[in-house]
């Protein structure tokens, strides 16, 4: 499973330094692309080392990702995407973050569902998170954030 | 004995404010396991942006100081490692907290930590202004080399094989050339908005320490993080300062290991602690306590990862090569607020140099007085649960990347290149050479295009960049860490075989 993986892995790697490498080569004005040329003919180099290996089976492959890893990450992943990319813009920074705080302590919180205790506590942490957050980057340090359809 | 005119700088209200709050918040976010010191000094960067230079110094250095020691509190405590660097402090502390003598661990932990890092201070002090003078000698070959040596040191030294360290470092350093050029103002590799002004360095590192933890946090799915901490019963600190001074064959062998650590670039403090514990057990007359709750053990490693602290960051200050890879990300620190590190710092920026190293000094008395006395608060704060930890992680992440410039497209690039670094890593890819990358980068390119134009007026490319002695010992240095790694790779491979 990993040594599947490391392929993978080593083959988006050298497909990212092959596009590097021809970015480099073919783009105008040269003399703006020396350095970076130099970097990538490195960058390819060691990426064709790496896929080799990584073929051959003769690399450290690391812990790789189980099936037991993606299942439970996917959720939180899922809602970490919809935050950055999509509700912290259009619903506001502070009303998207208080929302997602709270779905990510249901999601990964292992307090019982069923008892009222365990939701008192989760939304009471999730109160004391945004007010920590509105003090100290709007009272503060002065950041305006998106504010979107709330705050 | 420059030092001395500065240190006024230091007593101010607001910077005493910083420099307890960094220290306190250091034990804390250094007594919780998950957080390492690179990444609570990531994270607490956004924060020092809108902080004179000199007071945003002050409170990364608390930070770095406090967290590497507070993350002996829940070593002891807990037997989880604040940090990597506090590893060897669990073999003896938590024997020692379980056998009752939790307090007396957690004193001898933060006497040790004192002692260390004053010493790794002094060293700090007395040793940069000389490099200092030394590196008014390089030109822009060798800062070019110097460059390229942070990058492979760090690469070959931090990762589990030296190819992945070296293409993790080449990734960074293409990182870096996205955007404009400085020299024609052309656009280079840019493939979406986001980028158009280039890899803003500091949602880059939050992105590369913050986000892989989230995500692993994420990956452990939903679980009781619950672990019984010790009760920590009274001892006379008092009792504790003599015992460490009675004890002194380990706190010398810790102290001077972890500075000598601390002095070569890319080592850093993981390892600090394990060899002179390691030293320590073998010069003592007494190995068979070792593992069994002995004292030297939590001296030797505690000094040790302390006083790895101000050498490390040594090379930073006078070469631009960080010792380790929070100083890396100091380094980041130090850019954004428009200082370069090298031979002129203590010349055009004494007033922020002197100042922060002052700060380390009092700092480490700090974090000795706040952590024998919040150790216990700090442990039970480090029981947080880790869905409270993700989520708040990711929340500071993504507010503290929006900070720097207040741009959507900064968070949508620490949002890229944290996942990127989490699934790289999980194949034995390093973050520490990519940040030096990233963080090098722009240093390399800027003095090969200022030596290119130089070597096209005189002697051409070849000569300029390969000639003469210092380069020729760079280079010799860049060659030889590569070859020692790649013969210390295989021979571990043979001996894995055999």
């Amino acid at each position: 499973m990993n040594y599947a993986q490391h392929r993978i892995a080593s083959g988006v790697i050298l497909v990212v330094a092959a596009w590097v490498c021809w970015i480099s080569f073919t783009q105008q004005p040269a003399e703006a692309f020396l350095f970076p040329r130099i970097i990538s003919v490195a960058f390819l180099a060691l990426s064709v080392v790496t896929f080799i290996k990584a073929m051959l089976r003769q690399t450290k492959v690391g812990a790789g990702l189980s099936f037991e890893a993606m299942k439970n990450m996917l959720p939180g992943l899922a809602v970490a995407i919809i935050y950055i990319f999509w509700a912290a813009k259009t619903l506001g920074f502070y009303t998207s973050s208080t929302i997602v705080f709270f779905i990510l302590l249901s999601l990964y919180d292992p307090s019982p569902n069923n008892e009222l205790k365990t939701w008192i506590k989760r939304a009471v942490i999730t109160a004391g998170f945004t007010a920590i957050m509105y003090a100290l980057f709007a009272v503060l340090l002065n950041v305006f954030t998106p504010r979107g359809m709330f705050i | 004995m420059e030092f001395i005119y500065y240190f006024g700088e230091v007593f101010t209200p607001i910077s005493m404010l910083l420099l307890i709050g960094g220290t306190i918040g250091g034990l804390i976010l250094g007594a919780t396991p998950g957080l390492s010191p690179t990444m609570a000094v990531a994270l607490l960067i956004p924060f020092t942006f809108h902080l004179q230079p000199v007071h945003g110094l002050i409170l990364l250095g608390a930070a770095y100081t406090s967290t590497v020691a507070g993350g002996a509190v829940s070593a002891i405590l807990l037997k989880i490692p604040g940090a990597p660097a506090n590893i060897a402090t669990t073999l003896d502390g938590h024997t020692m907290a379980k056998n009752g003598e939790g307090a007396r661990a957690l004193q001898l932990s933060f006497i040790s930590s004192l002692i260390g890092g004053v010493f790794g201070v002094f060293l700090l002090i007395f040793l940069t202004p000389v490099l200092a003078q030394w590196a008014l000698a390089f030109g822009p070959s060798h800062l070019f080399w110097l460059a390229v040596l942070g990058v492979t040191v760090i690469g070959s030294l931090e990762s589990s094989s030296v190819v992945k360290g070296l293409l993790s470092g080449c990734i960074g350093m293409w990182l870096a050339t996205i955007g404009f050029d400085d020299m024609l103002g052309v656009q280079r590799f840019v493939f979406h908005n986001s980028v158009a002004g280039g890899v803003n360095i500091i949602p880059a590192l939050i992105g590369l320490f913050a986000i892989p933890q989230v995500i692993s946090m994420f990956a452990k799915g939903r679980f009781d993080t619950s672990v019984e901490q010790i009760k920590v019963q009274k001892h006379s600190v008092g009792k504790a300062f003599r015992e460490v001074f009675g004890r002194f064959r380990a706190l010398s062998i810790g102290t001077i290991t972890g500075s000598i650590i601390g002095l070569i670039p890319g080592v850093g403090g993981q390892i600090a602690g394990l060899v002179a514990y390691d030293q320590s057990k073998k010069f003592s007359p007494e190995k068979a306590k070792f593992g069994t709750g002995h004292p030297e053990g939590v001296i030797a490693a505690e000094s040790a990862n302390n006083a790895m602290v101000g050498p490390s960051l040594v090379p930073l200050l006078t070469l631009s090569i960080p010792g380790s890879p929070t100083a890396a990300v100091l380094l980041g620190g130090l850019l954004i607020h428009g200082i370069f590190p090298g031979s002129d710092l203590f010349e055009n920026h004494p007033q922020v140099a002197w100042p922060f190293i002052n700060s380390m000094l009092i700092g480490q008395v700090l974090m000795c007085i706040f952590g024998i006395y919040i150790a216990s608060f700090a442990a039970r704060v480090a029981q947080v649960p880790q869905s409270v930890m993700a989520a708040t992680v990711l929340g500071l992440a993504v507010f503290g990347s929006y900070a720097v410039q207040q741009s959507m497209g900064d968070v949508y690039v620490m949002a890229a290149l944290g996942a990127g670094m989490y699934f790289l890593e999980r194949f034995g890819f390093s973050a520490a050479p990519l940040v030096l990358g990233l963080i090098l980068g722009p240093i390399a390119e800027g003095n090969f295009v200022e030596g290119s134009m130089i070597a096209n007026a005189t002697d051409g490319i070849f000569p300029y960049f390969f000639g003469g002695a210092l380069n020729l010992f760079l280079i010799a240095i860049v060659v030889l860490s590569i070859g020692y790694s790649l013969m210390s790779e295989l021979a571990t491979k043979r001996e894995a075989r055999s």
